[in-house]
């Protein structure tokens, strides 16, 4: 088992990670996507415009970084605490 | 050869690669019928993740209302990709740490109570059967097409055959046979979507045809379909019709739901360390994301090709003629689809062709769910795309069916029975429950299939939402606080659950069953909130009664609190253990 401290400097360090991706997933869906489209709407794309492209896909393709990005950094952050299996 | 017998060619060739591996892998011990003995790699995990995830809502009925919703209907696209970031990071690595078989074996342990392990086995079957009825929707369309009979004929072989081959195999069965599957459906995915986006815009990649232009107007693809379908008195693609409050609830309720699935969620349960259940959702993602980024452009450019089939001169000439509805060899699966009676036209005025538009001369309706089965044939592609298509769609299907099954009759054979009811049952008697429940759910959602709540994909949206409301937040909060207690999670799960349950059934009859609804979603009970859109309401119901109750009673237990501190950190994480 590993010791408390460093478990507990782990879990910080993870939840602040999360926070941080949590934003960006929220703000190229929800914002991008649905509440800032309006803003967005000047932006030009392909026959339409830029929110309806984040609704569409630029999201998803976001995702996809999101997750691989959040497995790399913990797995450095495994290391760097020692908690890895 | 007609197409009849190419469709039953291609359909019987990948039943025939599904059983065989099913046979080949046989399940043997308790522990390979649930979790495949935890050997499967994250890249191989990802692709079967991915067909248990793409069912017949994602395959066969996705695209066809993103074709006549358009922008509004993005909610799908966003809400069921989004949820996988959710349980890479919230869900998937801690409960792989945890290292059981259920979900609701970690809801039971986590909570220190068996009535929590019940009620969270009562969730799991309400959203996962609500799921399977969707399945049996888009089964009954698939068979009915390509068998040529009645949609209700078409749903009952369905279910025969979802029953057999359930029943066959255990997960390692399904794993290996899901892969088969995924490479199925994709391949039958995305085929006629680079025939027809390079015969509208020249680009063989669909999800960039779909920004590009089309070669008949010179305008890019969406402002020829924005300008088409206003003609004819049609909402505007691109345009939002739908409340912002809405979409922006459903989208929620898909993607916590997606994390709330328990098919989904025993996935991985089944890689072999905590960090590759990480990337594992991230392979999932990536396989997911394949069919996601060209659905759009699927639905896109059947509405276009639809509409170009009923105004071959364009939509300021006269409609197509009736005789050439009856005869012309390029309109035979008009004729196809009017056998299944999930398309019907009735030249109304009688002037000998048939009108499309949005008003009350309108003389077509066409079932949602057929667009993407019927594409390859709107736009007049040969036949082995079409058969392959209906494999697709069935592929798509049975393995989420398949993974549905197996998490209900685990949750009854292992979470109740063996676990409550009769813990002395054999291994043998626990595959028979195990098998005895599929049974009893195919059934089950199979009569609730002839009248289904929806389009397969809004019946699958309401599963998601069941889910969102009573699974997700007790999962999250056993992992992400210390303070919910054995009473507040089971009250927490039981508002959420019944809140969404409740407004569901006020707006699609109680029980599904036809004309018991208060309520419809065009005149919602709250603000503009759907049926589909309320599980994140339930959700949040959910976390505030946990809260509330576990402030007011007894403290977690220190060696559960120690529990919760174990599958935080990934080391220790060994093989799975019973008990």
């Amino acid at each position: 088992m590993a010791d408390k401290s460093s478990s507990n400097a782990y879990w910080k360090a993870n939840i602040k990670t999360i926070q941080l991706f949590l934003v960006i997933w929220f703000v190229v869906s929800f914002g991008f996507g649905i509440l800032l489209r309006p803003m967005l709407a000047g932006i030009k794309i392909g026959g339409t415009d830029l929110g309806f492209w984040f609704a569409q896909q630029g999201s998803i393709l976001v995702f996809l970084v999101l997750i691989f990005a959040y497995a790399a950094r913990m797995n450095k952050l495994d290391r760097e605490h020692g908690v890895e299996e | 050869m007609d197409q009849f017998t190419l469709n039953l060619l291609v359909v019987g060739a990948t039943f025939v690669l599904y059983i065989g591996i099913a046979i080949w892998a046989r399940a043997g011990t308790t522990s390979e019928f649930y979790a495949a003995g935890r050997g499967v790699h994250p890249v191989v995990n990802g692709m079967a993740t991915g067909a248990d995830w793409m069912s017949a809502a994602s395959f066969i009925s996705m695209a066809g209302l993103i074709a006549f919703g358009g922008y509004d209907t993005s909610v799908y696209l966003m809400g069921w990709t989004g949820g996988y970031v959710l349980l890479a990071m919230l869900l998937a690595p801690y409960l792989r740490k945890f290292g059981k078989f259920t979900v609701p074996e970690f809801i039971g342990d986590r909570f220190y109570s068996q009535t929590a392990r019940t009620v969270a086995v009562v969730c799991l079957i309400i959203a996962s059967i609500t799921y399977v009825i969707g399945q049996m929707t888009g089964v009954g369309v698939a068979f009915s097409r390509f068998l040529e009979v009645s949609n209700t004929t078409g749903l009952f072989i369905g279910a025969a055959i979802v029953f057999l081959y359930a029943v066959l195999g255990g997960m390692k069965g399904i794993t290996y046979t899901q892969v088969a599957q995924y490479v199925v459906l994709i391949i039958a995915y995305t085929i006629p979507a680079i025939f027809i986006s390079l015969q509208l815009t020249g680009n063989p990649i669909p999800g960039l045809g779909l920004f590009s232009t089309d070669v008949n107007s010179g305008a890019p693809i969406l402002s020829t379909l924005n300008d088409t379908v206003e003609a004819l008195g049609f909402k505007s693609y691109t345009g939002q019709h739908d409340t912002t409050l809405n979409m922006f609830l459903f989208t929620m309720t898909l993607m916590i739901g997606t994390a709330g699935l328990p098919h989904v969620i025993v996935r991985f349960f089944t890689v072999p360390r905590v960090a590759d259940a990480r990337s594992s959702a991230g392979w999932a993602l990536v396989f997911i994301a394949l069919l996601y980024l060209t659905a759009p452009a699927v639905g896109a450019m059947a509405r276009l090709n639809l509409v170009k089939t009923f105004y071959p001169n364009g939509v300021d000439q006269p409609a197509v003629e009736m005789t050439a509805i009856e005869n012309d060899q390029n309109l035979a699966w008009v004729r196809n689809w009017a056998k299944t009676g999930l398309l019907s036209f009735d030249d109304k005025n009688g002037d000998g062709r048939i009108e499309y538009n949005a008003g009350d001369g309108n003389e077509l309706s066409v079932n949602r769910d057929i667009i993407t089965l019927a594409n390859p044939e709107i736009a007049n592609l040969p036949g082995w795309v079409i058969a392959l298509v209906a494999a697709g769609g069935l592929a798509a299907a049975l393995s989420t069916a398949a993974g549905l099954l197996m998490a209900i009759s685990s949750a009854v054979s292992h979470d109740l029975i063996k676990s409550q009811i009769n813990p002395n049952i054999s291994e043998k008697g626990e595959l028979l429950a195990a098998r005895i429940s599929m049974a009893v759910a195919i059934a089950v959602a199979t009569y609730l299939g002839l009248n289904p709540p929806g389009f397969a994909a809004q019946t699958v949206a309401l599963a998601f939402g069941l889910a969102a409301s009573s699974i997700f937040p007790a999962l999250m909060m056993g992992i992400f606080s210390k303070k919910i207690n054995n009473t507040g999670a089971v009250a927490g799960m039981l508002v959420g659950l019944t809140t969404t349950l409740v407004y569901i059934f006020l707006h699609k009859g109680w029980f599904f069953i036809p004309d018991t609804n208060t309520f419809t979603d065009a005149n919602p009970m709250i603000l503009s909130i759907k049926s589909t859109s309320f599980g994140v309401i339930g959700a949040v119901l959910n976390f505030a009664t946990a809260f509330l109750v576990s402030n007011a009673t007894k403290e977690t237990p220190e060696d559960i609190q120690e529990l919760v501190e174990s599958i935080r950190v990934p080391k220790g994480a060994g093989a799975a253990v019973d008990h």
